[in-house]
């Protein structure tokens, strides 16, 4: 992805009035571009042994908590085990989703030439097929990440999360949007990934390529539900409505839970956009910038990067997303730094302000830009709101 | 113990292939063996995997791994080599090395015994880093550097450095079946000597002629030398094994003598004669594409560019990195031999041994 970025001379943020950017120069922005690419290089350079065994460990961590989860909602008619299988089983499907497939699908960790481990063999538990996801997510979202008209998880082409983009009546109902898409996420992220919304169109539907792509997602809709709601419940006998309640938690929790870490990664405030036309020509530096304003981070503590499959560092994750995820962390103090140096703004925040924040974009963005003002001077007068942004503020660390 | 019969064998395994049919549905999107794999690696149905047991030290810089081989693990011929992936600083590299132990040993355990070469990534892993109980891949073993059947009445081993390891496993296990054998050996001094002691052994006790070469002290061989060794070597059958130097000078030897139809050659490195203009490299099933050298095996350029490579020996004699060329030219980088293919041709070439001769579209 990023190789095909270094042909594009002279980028320019969208231009308005609070341009984050307008204090750099070319030559900062090219310094930024050097010292990120240093940056990587020292990470490559000392990949080994400890990386390899940090992703062999989660994984098997990850598979002996779904075996033992699994096991134990066989007796999910006793309440104290369904709860406990859930809950279980919710993590195994989360730590699987992030941390696991959606780094190995980022061929973050192809130079261990572990074919059982690898971008180009493995497959997620989630009903979007891992070549489509592939394609979507690793070419277009962080190649064009926040352009709009080309960075499709910008309102996953349902919703208005910036300012820029045109505002139609549909958006009034996107704060519902939002919450059906973030229960069925994994549905969402298929439709998403076979553009359902415009191949659906009349024309487009008999494409053979589209309908080859369909039933693949079909076939893997199948097996999944397969697996969770007929396998699963007839095994465990008795206690298989129980079962198969437990395993509807467990994609429902995990589905809510990631969309409510991608939704931190891009939505919340301080995060820019950009116009198509700004990426014209862009630069290797002018693409990092993009990614470093595009991005938005989520702080806490290890086990809450874990689950978050390190997106937490989402803007490390974009500057470097073939890096393996353990070393995220690692860096994320040098990225700062480099922020601070630059004067550029590190957004970031604990879960809940992050949620709160891109909820807030929603709400807000259904509206037109006219009317958001309005709104929202009238929130900031309303004294709970005062109240809760206090209260964010004190949590979020120095 | 009641005998299995045909038809009741069948049942039994089409029933185990639809249990295992079921299994999958249970472990989507993984497979049942990702979850086996955990507990039991070594099982038959698992991919081919090996468990070090125990490195003995043989020279300085040599050593001997005694493997304990996965149930798929099918036996070989002495002579044969294995290859061997290793996790080295957490990437996993395959090497081939020839098999020392008895091809009947009573415990199932077979052994390789590695030299650490200058440079060389994995074997100065096996040598100087690995530690037993170290969790490896297998390929089944191949190579035609065996004994025939009948055995020759007269045999000679050509050695030097670790190219003595195939010649000890057919010894090992051959040589009460030979009666009249020569085993010219060259290493820098005695004591680089890998299976110095049981090569003296099997001398004093008459089983074997054995010259050794001292090259630090003595110098190198020079074949000139041959007939002043071994009288009768060109009445011999012979094995060769070691440096690309040896190798060249026995053929040609051989063949001005009109008898290298009794010389069997194993080779540890590819000889590069010439090196070509490279081109634009495209690894079409990863959509990847990059530019290379012409001295640069596509092997290396696809790994450095991330595509997973399969690969084996990296000198040119197991095949293991075999992939098909979809268009373009490729130089073999041991003779210059241009190969070529136009679409739909999938010519398959040996990626570690071969460089870009122009752009080529590789089917990875």
């Amino acid at each position: 992805m990023t190789a095909v970025i270094s042909e594009r001379p002279d980028v320019r943020p969208v231009a308005d009035p609070a341009d984050p950017t307008a204090h750099l120069s070319d030559a900062d922005i090219e310094n930024i571009g050097k010292e990120l690419d240093a940056l990587r290089e020292q990470v490559i350079a000392s990949r080994g042994e400890r990386d390899a065994a940090y992703i062999r460990r989660v994984i098997e961590a990850q598979r002996k908590l779904e075996l033992g989860s699994r096991a134990v909602l066989l007796f999910s008619l006793f309440p104290p085990a369904w709860l406990a299988g859930t809950a279980g089983l919710s993590i195994a499907k989360i730590l699987e989703n992030m941390e696991i497939g959606h780094n190995i699908m980022h061929g973050q960790w192809d130079w261990m030439r572990d074919p059982k481990i690898h971008s180009t063999t493995w497959e997620w538990d989630n009903v979007s097929p891992s070549d489509q996801w592939k394609h979507s997510h690793n070419q277009i979202h962080h190649t064009y990440t926040n352009v709009i008209g080309k960075d499709n998880d910008l309102g996953y082409g349902i919703m208005r999360v910036s300012s820029d983009q045109k505002w139609y009546p549909f958006y009034l109902g996107q704060p519902l949007w939002n919450f059906v898409n973030a229960c069925f996420f994994e549905f969402g992220i298929a439709a998403y990934d076979l553009e359902l919304g415009k191949n659906l169109q009349a024309g487009r539907r008999d494409d053979p390529d589209f309908r080859r792509r369909a039933k693949q997602v079909l076939r893997k809709i199948r097996r999944q539900a397969t697996k969770d709601y007929v396998v699963h419940p007839l095994l465990s006998g008795p206690s298989a409505l129980h079962t198969l309640t437990a395993n509807f938690t467990a994609n429902l929790v995990r589905n809510l839970w990631t969309h409510s870490v991608i939704m931190c990664g891009h939505f919340p405030y301080g995060v820019d956009t950009f116009e198509r036309s700004s990426i014209v020509g862009e630069t290797r530096g002018q693409w990092y910038l993009r990614q470093m304003l595009g991005s938005a981070n989520i702080s806490g503590s290890p086990f809450m990067h874990l689950m978050t499959g390190n997106l937490s560092h989402q803007i490390e994750h974009h500057l470097f997303p073939d890096l393996p995820s353990n070393r995220y962390g690692e860096i994320a103090p040098k990225v700062r730094d480099l922020f601070e140096r630059y004067q550029l703004n590190y957004v970031t925040g604990p879960l809940p302000k992050q949620v709160a924040s891109a909820w807030r974009k929603i709400f807000l963005l259904s509206l037109p830009n006219n009317a958001v003002e309005q709104v929202e001077r009238a929130i900031d007068g309303f004294p709970p709101a005062k109240l809760l942004r206090g209260l964010f503020n004190r949590v979020r660390p120095a | 113990m009641a005998v299995l019969t045909g038809p009741t064998r069948g049942a039994f395994a089409s029933l185990r292939a639809r249990a295992a049919r079921i299994a999958e549905f249970v472990t989507t999107p993984v497979l049942p063996s990702d979850y086996l794999d955990m507990i039991s690696p070594l099982r038959a149905s698992a991919d081919l995997r090996g468990r070090i047991e125990e490195i003995h030290p043989e020279t300085s810089d040599a050593v001997t791994l005694v493997i304990r081989p996965g149930g798929g693990w099918r036996g070989h011929v002495p002579g044969q080599y294995v290859r061997i992936g290793v996790d080295v600083d957490g990437v996993r590299q395959w090497r081939a090395y020839s098999l020392t132990s008895r091809a009947d040993s009573t415990d199932g355990r077979i052994s390789v015994t590695v030299k650490a070469m200058p440079d060389g990534v994995v074997s100065n892993y096996l040598v100087r880093r690995a530690r037993p109980d170290t969790l490896i891949q297998l390929d089944q073993a191949k190579g035609d550097f065996t004994l025939p059947s009948p055995r020759p009445g007269k045999a000679l081993f050509l050695t030097a450095g670790s190219g003595i390891t195939p010649v000890m496993g057919m010894l090992r296990n051959a040589v009460t079946e030979l009666d009249d054998v020569v085993v010219v050996h060259s290493a820098p001094r005695s004591s680089d000597v890998i299976f110095g002691g049981e090569l003296r052994q099997l001398a004093a006790t008459r089983q074997i002629r054995l010259v050794e070469r001292h090259t630090d002290v003595e110098g190198m061989l020079d074949l000139a030398e041959l007939d002043g060794i071994v009288a009768d070597w060109a009445e011999r059958e012979t094995w060769a094994c070691g440096p690309t130097g040896l190798l060249d000078a026995a053929e040609q030897r051989w063949s001005d003598a009109g008898v290298v139809d009794q010389l069997h050659t194993e080779r540890f490195r590819p000889s590069v004669i010439v090196t070509g203009e490279g081109g634009q490299v495209t690894f079409s099933k990863t959509d990847t594409t990059v530019d290379a050298d012409g001295a640069t095996p596509l092997l290396d350029t696809g790994e450095r560019a991330g595509v997973l490579m399969p690969s084996g020996c990296r000198m040119g004699i197991c095949f293991g990195c075999v992939a098909p060329l979809r268009d373009g030219a490729v130089r073999d980088l041991r003779n210059g031999e241009i190969t070529m293919a136009a679409p739909g041709d999938g010519v398959l070439i040996q990626t570690c041994v071969s460089a870009a001769a122009g752009t080529c579209d590789i089917e990875l």
